[in-house]
């Protein structure tokens, strides 16, 4: 079924997503119950177009890329490099030079912590998080400080889940090499005054990397408009393939960074003497590619595009807001992060009851959502909870699903505590 | 009675509760009737980290049989874990080293003992089994 843009506030309305239609993995019966998918922050599931779209790749055009003069390594060449043009359009960076092809989120970071612990750092600077980052966004900087002796420094955050600007403030001066931070948070839904944070970075000099694993598929990202240096995401968070990901670098930043890992594809020439490195993206690409998902993750940001994040955007924070409404009413529920801006996820906590148990019992009624710390236990130390019961949207849940996790976390809380 | 004696009871316990959240609901009443384990005995040395809950175990040797206490912050694994203290309590360390877990997979609560499931029940098997192998191997010595 085809998105038309004049259906979709109806496709998008209340009363049930026909969007969901289009995603044939929610249409099942878990434990005889339907499947209500609300995990994800985790991972999205798959639209038809991506789905069909992979099939189509290894039935007509599979080959290796950037190597080949025959027809199929053609083909795949020009569909990669289509694939990093309309990424490169999609979050309007400069040019697709600045768009590498990664494993997702994680491997962005880690490349940029490794490039940086090879470009200068030493023991007198530093490095900046914030309190609420995934663990993919702490432990790459810790190597990193470990490697050159940088202190890590953490912007703390309120009750309610928000970063604490004025101590943020406090912690820049001309040690900070890199500021490193999540767009919104996987455990809060915390939308960051990311603009802010990168204005004040660059005040000092420092470069600004933003996680945007959570942020890709609910809000509109303009990387030129934001001018962060970095930006990372991965594809499975954005109906996309698993197994890929986008690195964004400013053209000046990926030109003056050493390569990240060696290997065939970033090297312009090679001899037992000197290795002259290739060009930008291929620098940062070494080795065969996951030709396919990256190919595909055009699909999934053309279906995106089709919608339109706009959309996308008001009608998850229409979800957002009823799913609060709706786990408030039930006794002993907390909501875990209270913040102004939200987006995406739901944590709450239960007073007398463990996340896992409640884990356990939702799945057992068709319902998915994750329990645990959720990459993120400094937060769990905060609250000084054990983890978190998290419900997270994504364009094709309905009030429905969220009346059928309401009623299931009311059963659940009645069964234990 | 025999470990597998009881084991067999509680499959027959189980037969009756077609519905999981029956199933559920009785092991959350298994946990409730668990023996409240003394909050001196939940020291780290007796505590098993699962990724999402903790499983406090705490063993006795007393006249040539093993007897265990148990609990956890999870109602869930606390119930489960009361079954398999219900089970492997209060026989020598030899009957328990060779038990034959079985009812747990009768009575359909297998993927709570998977290496994934990260509740700390699996390693709570393991540790009761290493207890049990320890002693019996000392016993052994000592004849």
């Amino acid at each position: 079924m085809e998105l038309k843009s004049e259906d979709v506030q109806e496709y998008l309305s209340y009363q049930g997503n026909p969007v969901r239609e289009q995603f044939p993995s929610l249409n099942q019966m878990v434990y005889g119950k339907p499947l209500i998918y609300l995990d994800n922050a985790a991972t999205t599931q798959k639209p038809w177009k991506v789905i069909n779209a992979v099939q189509e790749y290894y039935t007509t055009i599979n080959s290796n890329i950037h190597r080949g003069v025959h027809y199929l390594s053609q083909k795949a060449t020009d569909a990669y490099e289509l694939s990093r043009t309309t990424i490169a359009t999609f979050i309007n960076a400069k040019n697709s030079r600045e768009v590498i092809f990664t494993k997702g989120t994680t491997e962005g970071i880690n490349l940029v912590a490794d490039c940086f612990s090879r470009y200068g750092i030493t023991d007198k600077d530093s490095v900046i998080i914030s309190s609420f980052e995934h663990h993919s966004n702490i432990v790459p900087w810790q190597m990193l400080c470990d490697k050159t002796g940088a202190r890590l420094k953490v912007i703390p955050m309120n009750e309610d889940g928000e970063l604490l600007m004025d101590d943020y403030k406090a912690l820049l001066d001309d040690t900070v090499k890199i500021v490193a931070i999540s767009y919104v948070s996987n455990t809060l839904g915390t939308i960051n005054p990311i603009k802010e944070i990168i204005d004040l970075a660059h005040q000092i000099g420092s470069a600004v990397l933003v996680d945007a694993a959570q942020a890709v598929q609910h809000l509109a990202i303009d990387v030129k408009d934001l001018d962060c240096d970095f930006l990372v995401f991965s594809g499975h968070k954005m109906y996309g393939p698993t197994g890929i990901g986008i690195l964004y670098g400013k053209e000046e930043w990926l030109e003056k960074l050493p390569p990240y890992q060696g290997g065939g594809d970033m090297i312009k020439t090679v001899s037992f003497v000197k290795t002259e490195y290739n060009e930008l993206p291929f620098k940062f690409e070494a080795g065969t590619p996951h030709i396919e998902g990256a190919i595909n993750l055009k699909v999934a940001i053309d279906f995106i595009n089709e919608i339109g994040l706009e959309q996308i955007a008001a009608f998850e924070q229409g979800l957002m807001s009823y799913a609060t409404t709706a786990v408030q009413e039930i006794p002993g529920v907390n909501i875990i992060g209270r913040a102004k801006a939200k987006t995406g996820s739901l944590s709450l906590s239960v007073t007398g009851a463990h996340p896992y148990d409640i884990g356990v019992l939702l799945d057992k009624m068709g319902i998915a959502v994750r329990t645990g710390h959720h990459c993120t236990q400094p937060i769990m130390d905060f609250y000084c909870i054990p983890g978190t019961v998290r419900a997270s949207f994504a364009l094709y849940n309905s009030t429905l699903d969220v009346d059928r996790f309401a009623e299931g976390l009311k059963r659940a809380v009645n069964m234990l505590v | 009675m025999t470990i597998n004696e009881k084991q067999d009871e509680l499959v027959e316990e189980f037969e009756f509760l077609s519905d999981w959240m029956d199933k559920y609901e009785h092991i959350i009443g298994e946990a409730k009737e668990l023996p409240e384990m003394q909050e001196d005995l939940k020291q780290d040395k007796y505590i098993i980290k699962g990724c999402q809950s903790k499983v406090w175990l705490y063993p006795e040797y007393k006249d040539g049989k093993l007897y265990f206490k148990a609990d956890s912050d999870a109602i869930i694994s606390k119930g489960l874990v009361g079954l398999i203290v219900r089970v492997l309590s209060g026989y020598t360390p030899e009957e328990i080293q060779t038990a034959d877990l079985y009812f747990i997979d009768k009575i359909g609560l297998k993927e709570h003992l998977s290496p994934t499931r990260s509740n700390g029940l699996l390693a709570m098997v393991k540790q009761i089994k290493l207890y049990a192998l320890a002693l019996s191997t000392a016993n052994k010595v000592q004849q």
